[in-house]
C-alpha cells in the first residue's frame, strides 16, 4: 500500500432544508470519513444522499452544520477555491462535449494556473492511468469516445489537479455491466496507487460493497442507518432497515467481497509474441497445458491460443483484430470472475494485475472451493460472534 | 470495425477494452457522416451567380427607354445595393448587440421570471405588420436610415432573443454543474461552457433575423432610406416593368447571398465536437 494522500472529512450536525419544505432533506448528520478510505452513501432514492454529497463542495450550501476537510472549515472559504481542491466525477463523465479529451482534462489545471507543459504531461499520465493510450485519444472529442472511455476521462478529470478528496455521483450508473466492473476495478487498482478520500454515491448496494472501505446506509431525512465496513454490515445488519435494503441475497453477496486475488491462480505456459514456437510447444507439453497465454512486449495478455493452433506455425503470432480475450483484474470480485468465464471459450479467465500486466489464470474450481470455504467461514463467524450483532 | 481504423493499435491490450473500442469505431462513424451540407452551401451562391449572370446579360443588352436606363444604371445599382447591404448588417449588429446579451440575462437566475414577459414584448414586435411600424416610427421620429434601422431592429429581435434563451436553456444543467463543480465561477461556466454549447442555436436564430432583415429591408424606401426596394416602387409607380423586375430579382438574389453567409457563419462558429 502507499502512502495515503487524502485527508478526512468530518461533518458536524448538517442540516439543509429546502424552503417551503416540512421536513429537511438532511437533518443532522455528523459523519467522520476517514482519510485515504472510500466511502460509499447508499439508501433509497431521496433519502439525501446526492444532497449531503454536494454540501461536501458546497454545490449546495448546508443551512447549518460544518464541515471540515483535514481540519478546515470549509464555510469560511470561497466556493470556487474549494471546489478546484475537490475532485467531482459525475454519472457518464459529463465531459464537456466541444472540448477534447484534453481540454476536459486540463481544466482544472488551468483555473489553478498550471504551465502548459505541466498539464500536458498531467494529462498523458493521467490518461495512462485510466488505460488510454495518450497518443490515441487526447485530441478526441467526447462524442468519438464510448461510454465506458467516456467515464474513464470523468475520473481522470476528477484527478487532474490532484486533489486529496474526490466526490463521486453515480460515477459508474451509465455504463453496461460489464464496462461498469471493469471501471470499478480500475478505480480500485487507481485507488491503490493514490489513497485519496472518496466519497461515492450509488444507488446499487453490490457496487457500494466492492468499492466501499465503508458503507454508509441512509435512510429519509439522511438519517444514519449504518455506517460500517461492508463485511460487518452484511454480516450484521443493525436493523430491519438495513436488512430490507440489503436484501435476502446476503451470503451470496459475500462473493462481492471475495477478490480473485485471494485465490491461488495458475500459470499455464506464457509466450510473448514473437518468440519462436516450438519451445513453446514443448513447454506447453511438459507441463500438461492445451493452451498458451500469449503476452506482448509490457507483459500485458493479448491472446490465449490452443496448442493445436500453434502447431506448425513458426512465430508466436500477433492476435488478429478479432481476438476478444476478455481479462479480470485481480481487485474483480469472485462474481465478477463468475461472469468473466462464462463468456470465455477457456472456462477459466485470464487475470491482470496494475497497469494490466499478466498474473494468471482462475479457474472455475478455484472460484467454487472459495465460495464453499467462504460459506464455512461464514457459519463458523455467525456461531461464535455476539447476538446483538455488534462488529467484532 | 477493421474498415474503419485498421491501424495496427486498435486493438486495446488484452482484447480488454473490447466493448468501449467497438462502441467508439461506431461513434466514428457517424462522425463521420457529418456535415453533408457543404454540398448545399455551395450550390446557393452557384445559383445566385447564374440568375445575376443571366440579369447582366439582359441589362447589357436590353433596349431600355431613357427612364429605365437612369433608373438601371450600374453606379446607381451599386449605391443601392451598398445602402441594402448597410441597412441589413447595421440592423442585424445593432440586434446582436441588444438581444443576445439580454438572452444570457434571462437565462440567469433572478432575472429568470421576467423572460416570458420580454419574450411576449418581442413577439408583439414581430407580429405587428412591418410596413406600418415603418410608418408610424417615421410619423414619430422623421424619415430617414435611423429610423428604418429602428423598425428593422424591432421586427428582427424576436428570432435571435428567442434562440438565445432556448440555446442556453437547452444546455444539459448537468454539464453546468459540472463546470461549477470543478470550480469555475458562473461567468466562466457562461464563457466557457453555456455559450459555445448554445452558439449553434443561437446562430440559427441569427441566420433567421439576418433573412427577415434583408427582406424587410425593402419597405425602407418608404421612408426614404434607400435600398433596393426603391427599384421595385419606382417600377410600379412609373409602370417599368424592367425596372420592377431587376429590383425584385437584386432583392431576391440579395436575400439568397446573405442567408447563404448566414449558414457559412452557423457552419464555421458550430464548435468542434459538436454534431
Amino acid at each position: 500500500m502507499s502512502e495515503i494522500s487524502g485527508v478526512d472529512i468530518e461533518l458536524t450536525d448538517v442540516v439543509k432544508r429546502y424552503p417551503g419544505q416540512k421536513k429537511p432533506a438532511v437533518e443532522g448528520l455528523s459523519l467522520h470519513i476517514p482519510a485515504g478510505e472510500i466511502v460509499m452513501f447508499v439508501g433509497p432514492s431521496g433519502c439525501g444522499k446526492t444532497t449531503s454529497l454536494k454540501m461536501i463542495n458546497r454545490l449546495i450550501e448546508p443551512t447549518s452544520g460544518s464541515i471540515r476537510i483535514g481540519g478546515e472549515d470549509i464555510g469560511r472559504q470561497n466556493d470556487d477555491d474549494l471546489r478546484r481542491r475537490i475532485g467531482y466525477v459525475i454519472q457518464g463523465g459529463s465531459l464537456f462535449p466541444h472540448m477534447t479529451v484534453t481540454q476536459n482534462i486540463a481544466l482544472v489545471p488551468g483555473l489553478l494556473g498550471w504551465d502548459r507543459r505541466r498539464t500536458a504531461e498531467r494529462v498523458d499520465e493521467l490518461l495512462e492511468l485510466v488505460g488510454l493510450d495518450p497518443a490515441r485519444y487526447r485530441d478526441r472529442y467526447p462524442r468519438e469516445l464510448s461510454g465506458g472511455q467516456q467515464q474513464r476521462v470523468g475520473v481522470a478529470r476528477g484527478l487532474a489537479a490532484d486533489p486529496p478528496v474526490i466526490l463521486m455521483d453515480e460515477p459508474f450508473g451509465a455504463v453496461d455491466p460489464i464496462t461498469r466492473q471493469r471501471l470499478q476495478d480500475e478505480l480500485l487498482s487507481i485507488q491503490e496507487e493514490l489513497r485519496k478520500t472518496i466519497v461515492c454515491v450509488t444507488h446499487d448496494f453490490d457496487e457500494a460493497v466492492k468499492l466501499g472501505d465503508r458503507i454508509l446506509i441512509l435512510t429519509e431525512g439522511a438519517q444514519i442507518a449504518q455506517y460500517d465496513k461492508p463485511e460487518a454490515i452484511l454480516a450484521s445488519p443493525a436493523n430491519r432497515f438495513v436488512a430490507d435494503f440489503v436484501g435476502a441475497g446476503a451470503a451470496l453477496k459475500q462473493l462481492t467481497l471475495s477478490r480473485v486475488s485471494e485465490i491461488e491462480l495458475s500459470r499455464p505456459t506464457v509466450a510473448e509474441v514473437g518468440a519462436a514456437a516450438s519451445p513453446v510447444l514443448s513447454a506447453a507439453k511438459a507441463a500438461g497445458d492445451t493452451s498458451v497465454v500469449i503476452l506482448d512486449g509490457k507483459r500485458r495478455p493479448v491472446d490465449w491460443m490452443w496448442t493445436t493452433d500453434l502447431d506448425g506455425l513458426d512465430k508466436v503470432p500477433a492476435p488478429p483484430d478479432d481476438t476478444d480475450l476478455v481479462t479480470i483484474d485481480r481487485r474483480a470480485t469472485l462474481n465478477d470472475a463468475l461472469d468473466t468465464m462464462l463468456m470465455s471459450s477457456h472456462g477459466s479467465a485470464v487475470v491482470t494485475g496494475r497497469r494490466d500486466e499478466y498474473l494468471g489464470v482462475v479457474d472455475f474450481q478455484a472460484v467454487v472451493t472459495r465460495i464453499q470455504e467462504h460459506h464455512e467461514e461464514q457459519a463458523t463467524r455467525v456461531d461464535t460472534e455476539d447476538p446483538t450483532g455488534a462488529p467484532a | 470495425m477493421t474498415a474503419l481504423d485498421p491501424g495496427p493499435d486498435t486493438q486495446p491490450a488484452g482484447g480488454k477494452n473490447l466493448a468501449d473500442a467497438k462502441g467508439a469505431a461506431a461513434a466514428l462513424a457517424t462522425s463521420r457522416r457529418r456535415r453533408p451540407s457543404w454540398g448545399v452551401l455551395l450550390g446557393q451562391p452557384l445559383f445566385v451567380a447564374v440568375v445575376i449572370g443571366a440579369w447582366a446579360v439582359w441589362r447589357s443588352n436590353a433596349e431600355l427607354d431613357a427612364i429605365e436606363q437612369r433608373q438601371l444604371e450600374w453606379g446607381l445599382l451599386g449605391r443601392l445595393t451598398v445602402q441594402h447591404l448597410q441597412l441589413t448588417v447595421v440592423a442585424t449588429v445593432i440586434v446582436l448587440a441588444i438581444a443576445v446579451p439580454l438572452g444570457i440575462a434571462l437565462t440567469r437566475p433572478g432575472v429568470k421570471r421576467a423572460a416570458p414577459v420580454v419574450v411576449a414584448v418581442a413577439n408583439a414586435g414581430q407580429a405587428a405588420p412591418v410596413i406600418g411600424l415603418v410608418v408610424l416610427l417615421a410619423i414619430w421620429l422623421g424619415f430617414g436610415f435611423w429610423t428604418a434601422i429602428l423598425a428593422l431592429c424591432l421586427y428582427a429581435i424576436l428570432p435571435v432573443l428567442r434562440n438565445t434563451i432556448v440555446g442556453l436553456q437547452s444546455v444539459d444543467p448537468t454539464l453546468v454543474e459540472a463546470g461549477r463543480g470543478m470550480g469555475m465561477s458562473n461567468r466562466a461556466v457562461l464563457g466557457r461552457i453555456e455559450l459555445p454549447l448554445a452558439v449553434p442555436v443561437i446562430m440559427a436564430g441569427i441566420r433567421t433575423a439576418l433573412v427577415l432583415v434583408v427582406g424587410t429591408a425593402t419597405l425602407a424606401t418608404f421612408i426614404d432610406a434607400g435600398g433596393l426596394g426603391s427599384l421595385i416602387t419606382t417600377g410600379i409607380r412609373l409602370l417599368r416593368y424592367p425596372v420592377l423586375i431587376s429590383g425584385a430579382i437584386l432583392v431576391a438574389a440579395l436575400a439568397l447571398l446573405i442567408d447563404w453567409a448566414g449558414r457559412v457563419l452557423e457552419e464555421v462558429t458550430r464548435p468542434r465536437g459538436l454534431e
